[in-house]
């Protein structure tokens, strides 16, 4: 029997995305076990969240996945005009659709990216890095941000698209199809030394999906049928026809063709919001003090990276009194230790890398 | 006495160094590939057109580092092994024929020479692993002694098919044996070879000895300034070496066709060839795993490898060649 051996992976590393601290006992190249260690990014949200006015947690709310802050709004404005009891103008609800499906192909691009770098794949991580310039760029027209965009707002959107913004969409939606899907199949699907490091690994059955609380492409990806916006439908998502991305798999390579297919079904969602937008407002009536009556709320919303839950408590002033941010990447991190135990140093890389956590997310 | 041997052996020793060194332009050749590759351009601002002078000035750079040595680690390991490393790059170029007289010193047993000299590099990768003190870098010094053999036998194997057809070790007989090249009569063997190459030199799809995502930079983790600027020149000249010694066993080395072009662009043209190859593969796939590394070495290449010896014998029973 030989000593085992502990390694510190992170919170310097090059491929724990960000300041994830894994401590892994190892055996050789087997993983004997890996236990994340979190809160380098901690900026105590919540609690800053609890001095602050309903309209300026908005911003703060950007902050936490800031991969994908367009969602994490949206989650935010939901649970604020639940608790207010506003009425948001359906162009408004449209444009919201817009943007959050955008946010996810733009998270999945990134993900997709760093997921094939962490397999040494370097050039899939500039193609995938072009592709959301596109998006980012149609995130500038119309917020004038590129990655913290404060664009929801409690009641509806701070500005109008116009048609050049509904013109670039188009243009990007028609090059997404037709170039960029066809083109990372031929980059990295088919690819056999890809699917011999995907396949097999990092497996999480159905049941562990329940035991640790996985939401999204996690959950798919090991054929449980949770997504959102199919489930219990938010905002307009009932009025658009779309299919749930969902593998049996399991493992690596199922995460990663429901992520693919979820850009594709997110491309139809586009497509269909931008043909029936509405015409009118696209902010409601909303008082100029919010003040909200005392109670509590719960909202989800199906975040690109799982089930993303705001949960406020009012005791009736313009402050929330506690803000409880239930991140899907804090949950997913969880199940690291679960998925890759007995497995080798290499696929630690490539599991935690299909789990798709954002520290900003999992410390908040 | 003669004076001109000696002079003459000086000067080809010289020239051989002053390639060697003129390699180090791939770093740039590679940076500019890899931007084409990525849809991007690659060094644009050091030297007109281009930036052509971008390895100067990484030289520069890593010329005016500091030297650290960590205080936990052995410290002659550590120091020697970037020299270990740069040594057997230099010493393949010896045997290896860039025309019919270009050659420093045509050994008797050439191949033998370059199979021993290359293997070497190993034992650099493992003292810098083992010296550095740290738990990456030893991990990949594991890594790259347990891959050693596995591609290592299929690469001999697949060596001894080309000295069986040409009947010599010499390289120079080799090449001159190829008036059809190899490759047509033994493609097995060349890709046995290509593959095995590539692992020898540790680049993706099998840097498994330094695998940035997984171990930072494995076996040279803890190295910055000449001695990691070391490890990279010698990948470089391996690169290069491994280029020519495909060209020299299977594509015939210095040797034309068509165009009437000195012998010595010929060799230069093939050997670049697979150079961009090399790159192009690096740039193109995912890294393998440890075991996978093993299982291809062991499972394929090998079998292909014998299977390929088998060939070449009945070849020269049958067609007497």
């Amino acid at each position: 029997m030989t000593d085992t051996m502990h390694l510190n992976m992170g919170p310097q590393h090059p491929s724990t995305h960000g300041v994830l601290r894994l401590m892994v006992e190892v055996d050789g190249e087997r993983i004997l076990s890996a236990k994340p260690d979190i809160g380098y990014l901690h900026r105590c949200f919540e609690k800053t969240a609890e001095g602050l006015t309903y309209p300026q947690v908005l911003p703060y709310t950007d902050r936490t996945d800031y991969v994908a802050a367009m969602t994490n709004e949206f989650a935010y404005v939901l649970a604020a005009e639940k608790l207010l009891g506003l009425e948001v103008p359906a162009r408004a609800q449209f444009i919201r659709v817009i943007m959050a499906e955008l946010q996810r192909m733009a998270n999945h691009l990134v993900w997709f990216g760093t997921f094939a770098l962490d397999m040494a794949a370097v050039t899939p991580f500039l193609y995938a890095f072009r592709d959301r310039e596109k998006i980012l760029d149609l995130f500038e027209r119309a917020s004038g941000a590129r990655l913290t965009y404060s664009y929801y707002r409690i009641g509806g959107v701070r500005k109008d698209i116009d048609a050049e913004f509904v013109r670039m969409a188009r243009e990007f939606l028609d090059y997404f199809e037709n170039q960029v899907l066809p083109e990372y199949h031929r980059l990295l699907t088919g690819n056999r030394i890809f699917e011999l490091r995907t396949q097999g690994t990092g497996y999480i059955s159905p049941e562990q999906v329940f035991a640790y609380g996985l939401s999204g492409p996690m959950a798919r990806g090991s054929g449980v049928a949770w997504d959102i916006r199919k489930n219990e439908p938010y905002s307009s998502y009932d009025r658009f026809d779309f299919e749930m991305a969902l593998a049996t798999g399991g493992d690596n390579y199922a995460r990663y063709t429901v992520r693919i297919k979820e850009m594709a079904e997110s491309a139809r969602i586009i497509r269909q919001a931008l043909d029936g937008l509405p015409e009118g407002e696209v902010m409601g009536k909303v008082p100029r003090v919010l003040k909200p009556p005392a109670g509590e709320v719960y909202v989800r919303i199906e975040a690109p990276k799982g089930e993303l839950g705001v949960f406020i408590v009012s005791d009736g002033s313009t402050k929330p009194y506690r803000l409880k941010w239930r991140a899907p990447s804090f949950s997913n991190l969880q199940v690291t230790e679960a998925a890759t135990r007995g497995e080798k140093v290499a696929d630690l890389v490539v599991t935690v890398g299909s789990i798709d956590v954002v520290l900003g997310e999992v410390d908040r | 006495m003669d004076w001109w041997p000696l002079l003459w052996s000086i000067i080809k020793a010289l020239l051989i160094v002053v390639f060697v060194l003129a390699n180090a332009f791939l770093i740039w050749v590679e940076r500019k590939i890899a931007g084409r590759f990525q849809r991007r351009l690659g060094p644009m601002r050091v030297g007109r057109p281009h930036g052509w002078a971008q390895t100067f000035a990484d030289l520069i750079k890593l010329l005016s580092k500091e030297d650290v040595v960590p205080g936990t680690a052995e410290k002659w390991l550590f120091l020697l092994a970037p020299i270990v490393a740069f040594l057997p790059a230099l010493l393949v170029y010896m045997v290896i024929p860039f025309g019919p007289t270009w050659v420093v010193n045509d050994l008797n047993i050439g191949v033998i020479f370059i199979s021993a000299v290359t293997s070497f590099s190993v034992l650099s990768f493992f003292m810098s692993g083992w010296g550095s003190n740290n738990k990456y870098s030893v991990m990949g010094a594991f890594r790259a002694a347990a891959q050693l053999m596995s591609y290592e036998v299929p690469l001999v194997l697949s060596m001894i098919a080309v000295v069986m057809l040409a009947g010599s070790l010499s390289l120079n007989d080799i090449v001159k044996a190829q008036s059809i090249p190899f490759v047509v009569l033994q493609p097995l063997g060349f890709l046995t070879f290509f593959i095995a190459a590539v692992a020898e030199l540790n680049r993706t799809p099998f840097d498994l000895a330094e695998a940035e995502s997984e171990l930072v930079a494995g076996y040279n983790t803890e190295y910055s300034g000449m001695r990691w600027a070391f490890f990279f020149l010698s990948e470089y000249a391996n690169t290069v070496s491994a280029s020519a010694i495909m060209a020299t066993l299977f594509f015939g080395g210095w040797r034309g066709f068509l165009l009437p072009l000195p012998p010595v662009v010929w060799f230069l043209i093939k050997t670049y060839i697979f150079v961009f190859i090399i790159m192009w593969v690096r740039w193109t796939l995912p890294r393998v795993r440890i075991d996978q590394l093993l299982n291809l070495g062991w499972k394929l290449l090998l079998p292909v490898a014998l299977l390929n010896i088998a060939w070449t014998g009945l070849l020269g029973l049958v067609f007497k060649i």
